[in-house]
This record gives C-alpha cells, structure tokens and sequence, in this order.
C-alpha cells in the first residue's frame, strides 16, 4: 500500500502540471496542430478498450522486454568478468571503449539486411544500445568494489566461484539495473524509430500512421501508449532492483 | 601453534618486514604495537594466508599456511561486513562456504549474534548498523565458524572511546569462555596492555620486533584501574620513545 502510495502521489500530481501546460499551448496554438488534452486523452480511454491499440502496445512492449532482457543476459555476466579479471578486461575494454561513441543506431540499415525486417533486428538493435550501457554500468560498478569487502570473503576461505558468488554479482546487481532503469527512456526511443517503418505493428507505426492520416487524436493515442509503456518499463525496472537487492532499501531510508 | 620463522615481505622492491619471528601458544595472546604503515596489516594478511612471505616460514598447528582457510579467522580493519548482505547472512557467510547446511549455519549464526547481544538485528543490513554493533557482528562472524586462532587488524580504532572499552571488555570475556587464542594489531598502547598476554613492539624499517613485554596481571577484573596497568603502559611508552 505504502509502496503503491509511493508511486501514485508523485505520477498524479506530474499529470495535473502536465495538464494545464499542454492545455495552454493547445490554446495559444489554434490550428488544429495540437488536440486539446482532454480529447487526446478521451481518444486515448477509448482506445484501451479496443483490441486493435493492446496489439500494438503488446507488439511493442515484447521487442523493448525481449531487447532489455538479451541486453542483460549478455552484458551483465561480461561486464562483471571485465571488472573483475584485469586479463579479460585489457582483451575486450579497447574493443568496447572504440566502438561506444558510435551511435548504434545507425547501424540499423546493417542489423536489418542481416537479420530481415522481422522483429529480431528490432529487438538486436535494441539490446546492442542496452547493453553497451549495462556493460559498462556493470565494469566499473564491480571495479569500484571495495577490495576489503573481496578480501573479507577471501580470508574466509572462499574459492574463487564463492567470490563471485557472494562479492561480485551482489556488488554488480544494483549498477546493472540502474543502467537498465536509465535507459528504459532511450530502448522506448529507439523502439519509437524501429517501428516507425517495415513493420504493421506497435506504437511507433500507430503513431506514423495516424500522423501520416493526420488523425492527431489517433497519434496521440500512440504518443501516450508509449509513454504508458515508458513507465511501466520504468516501474518494473525498479520494482525489480527492489526485490532483487534489498540492502539498497534499507541504505536509502 | 602458531610459528613464524624468519619471514621477510617487501613491496616494490622497498622491504616492510625483515627477519621477523614469533611464536603464539594455544592459551595466549599476543597483541602486536606498531605505528601505521610498519607492516602490521601485511603480516595478518601473511599469516590469515592471503598474502605469501618472499622469504621464511609460516607454521600453523605444524602445517605450513598458503592458503586462506576456516581455522583461521581475519577480522579486517574496518570489519570486512558485505553490505549486501544482511546481520545473519555476514555472520553465516563462513560457515556458507565451509559448505554448512543452510539450517544448521542459520542457527549458529543467530546463537553467535545473541552472545553479542544482537539478537533483533539479524535481518537489518551493515549499513545502517553503528560502529560498535558492526564490530559486534564481525566478531560474530569470526567466532561462528569455530576458528583455532582469530587475527584482528586494529579492530576498534574506528570506535568512540567508550564503545572501544566496551568491545575490548566483550573481546576479553569472548577469549575467557572460548580461549581461541588471538593475535591483535594495534597503534593503541592502552589497547595492547589491556588485551595482550604479550605485548611485541614493531618499528624501524624495514620492520622487526623491538620490544617484548610480558603482562602478567593480563586478564584480572579491573586491569584498567591497577597500577600494574599504569606501570606497564608507561614501560611501554618509554621504550617507544626511544625506539621510534
């Protein structure tokens, strides 16, 4: 209850703020630009209720979930082995650290003539924006451990699976998710791209569709969709982090 | 029980300890003075088998130590506690990796934590403990997997002068009821001639033993307010001005 309170109050009052912002500038701007918020929004209730918009939101939240968790199943066990091996991290760290200033994104045109049109190049895309950022979230977070919490585990006569274990992964947990809380804005913004061509489905192609039938009530059912898929990547992130490393709880109270 | 024979380490090129040897039966304890830097921390981590010597010999109960093990307990300067893990859990994290069923070590851990007076504490985490029940803890966690000897590496020093004296009481009674012997680095005179049955002193450098005392009234109820403590510490202090 008190957790649900948490989040409630802070959204709510966003919205109103948001409200009356969005109300004015649909007010000063009077051509047809912008819908008023209450009809975007009336357009956006409605819509929940049909079949055709939970299509396109569930088609867009699978790519984001698929694409944040192969980022994860793939950056999170390199990055810790990069932060704790100076070997393995002198092997991979020149490779990561040339190819990061790259927009991944435009790469797409490659990702899309290898993998097809389909939604894995969606979700690869994705995932290589996601992980870069997890992996290096993750590097530092396990290189930054204090080497007396290691060296504690170690006098208690730990292997070095046991140091993992119980000293690594734990340190790395709560770098790794907040990366991926992070950039649970940039996946739903990339996603936005990806599904605004060669594909019938998802919110980026709601909102292209509409814009290109100039239904702006329609496109601000989708701009809301994606923003409704934002949170909720969000929240479950964190909601995550919560269960997964309850010490942080305790820490921030 | 424990021997150290003839042990040199360096760092960089630039020797700490040099020719260093001593001997820890099983119903002493030895606290070892020295100021920062001398090389304390470094032969603990020799002798907890974390580090190896570049030259001499560590015995323990006649086996030679190389490796880190469970006889061998290490209370870490600032008490070694992961933050991930909760009072409980850094308490049965020995015995976890001795390989003890999960019941087993949660009821020794919570038996070793009531000794201490935490008991209520076993699911909060280190960091929002204070100083003294963190020390608690780690005590805890050293006593509960069973160990033959414990190593200390200055473990009060990060303590409020009353919390200290209180903790050294709880160390003192600790070794009365389970005689582990223990090995204490300390930069603290007072601290060394309350809690050590022999006191060396550890200077120069590279570092060697300068000093042995024997403190016979080691132990008695109300050691603080004898003068046998007094007398000893300002043996002590003399000895150090002239060595350091």
């Amino acid at each position: 209850m008190k957790q649900i309170k948490k989040i409630l109050i802070p959204y709510s009052l966003t919205i109103c703020i948001f409200y009356f912002l969005w109300k004015a500038l649909a007010l000063a701007l009077t051509r047809e630009v912008l819908p008023h918020p209450e009809d975007a929004v009336g357009a956006f209730i409605l819509s929940l209720a049909t079949m055709d918009f939970w299509g396109h939101f569930v088609a867009s939240g699978f790519r984001a979930l698929m694409a944040m968790v192969i980022a994860w199943v793939l950056a999170f066990p390199l990055g810790i082995a990069m932060g704790a091996s100076r070997r393995v991290d002198a092997l991979i760290s020149p490779f990561v650290f040339m190819t990061y200033p790259v927009p991944k994104v435009v790469l797409l045109p490659v990702i899309l003539m290898i993998f097809g049109l389909g939604d894995l190049s969606k979700i690869l895309i994705i995932s290589l924006i996601l992980g870069y950022q997890v992996l290096v979230a993750v590097r530092d977070g396990v290189r930054g451990v204090h080497p007396q919490y290691l060296n504690s585990i170690r006098s208690l006569g730990a292997n070095r699976f046991q140091l993992f274990l119980e000293g690594y992964i734990p340190a790395a947990l709560p770098h790794g998710f907040t990366a991926l809380r992070l950039n649970s804005g940039v996946s739903i913004a990339v996603l936005f791209f990806v599904e605004s061509f060669a594909t019938l489905t998802g919110l980026g192609y709601l909102i292209m569709d509409a814009w290109g039938r100039m239904d702006f009530d329609q496109m601000f059912v989708g701009i809301l969709g994606m923003s409704l898929l934002g949170v909720v990547l969000n929240e479950s992130a964190n909601i995550l982090e919560k269960i997964v490393c309850p010490w942080f709880l305790q820490q921030r109270k | 029980m424990l021997k150290i024979s003839n042990v040199s380490k360096g760092f960089n090129g630039k020797l700490v300890l040099e020719d260093l040897s001593l001997e820890l039966e099983p119903d002493e304890t030895i606290v070892i003075l020295g100021p920062s830097g001398c090389g304390k921390t470094t032969l603990l981590n020799m002798i907890s088998g974390m580090e190896k010597p570049d030259a001499g010999h560590i015995e323990f109960n006649e086996l030679t130590v190389d490796s880190p093990s469970t006889q061998i307990a290490f209370i870490l300067q600032d008490f070694g506690l992961l933050p991930w893990k909760t009072v409980l859990n850094n308490v049965a994290l020995g015995l976890k990796i001795k390989g003890v069923a999960k019941k087993e070590r949660t009821e020794i851990a919570r038996r070793q934590l009531k000794d201490l007076g935490l008991q209520g504490r076993e699911k909060d985490y280190p960091p929002v403990l204070s100083g003294g029940e963190k020390q608690r803890v780690a005590i805890a966690r050293a006593y509960a997997s069973d160990p033959k000897l414990l190593l200390m590496d200055e473990p009060f020093s990060s303590l409020d002068a009353i919390t200290r004296e209180n903790l050294q009481d709880t160390l003192l009674s600790t070794w009365k009821t389970t005689s582990v012997p223990y090995l204490l680095v300390t930069h603290s005179v007072e601290e060394a001639v309350f809690l050590g049955k022999r006191i060396l002193l550890l200077s120069g450098s590279p570092s060697r033993i300068t000093g042995v005392f024997l403190n016979e009234d080691f132990g008695r109820p109300d050691f603080r307010q004898t003068d046998a403590y007094f007398r000893l510490i300002r043996t002590i202090r003399k000895q150090m001005g002239e060595s350091w």
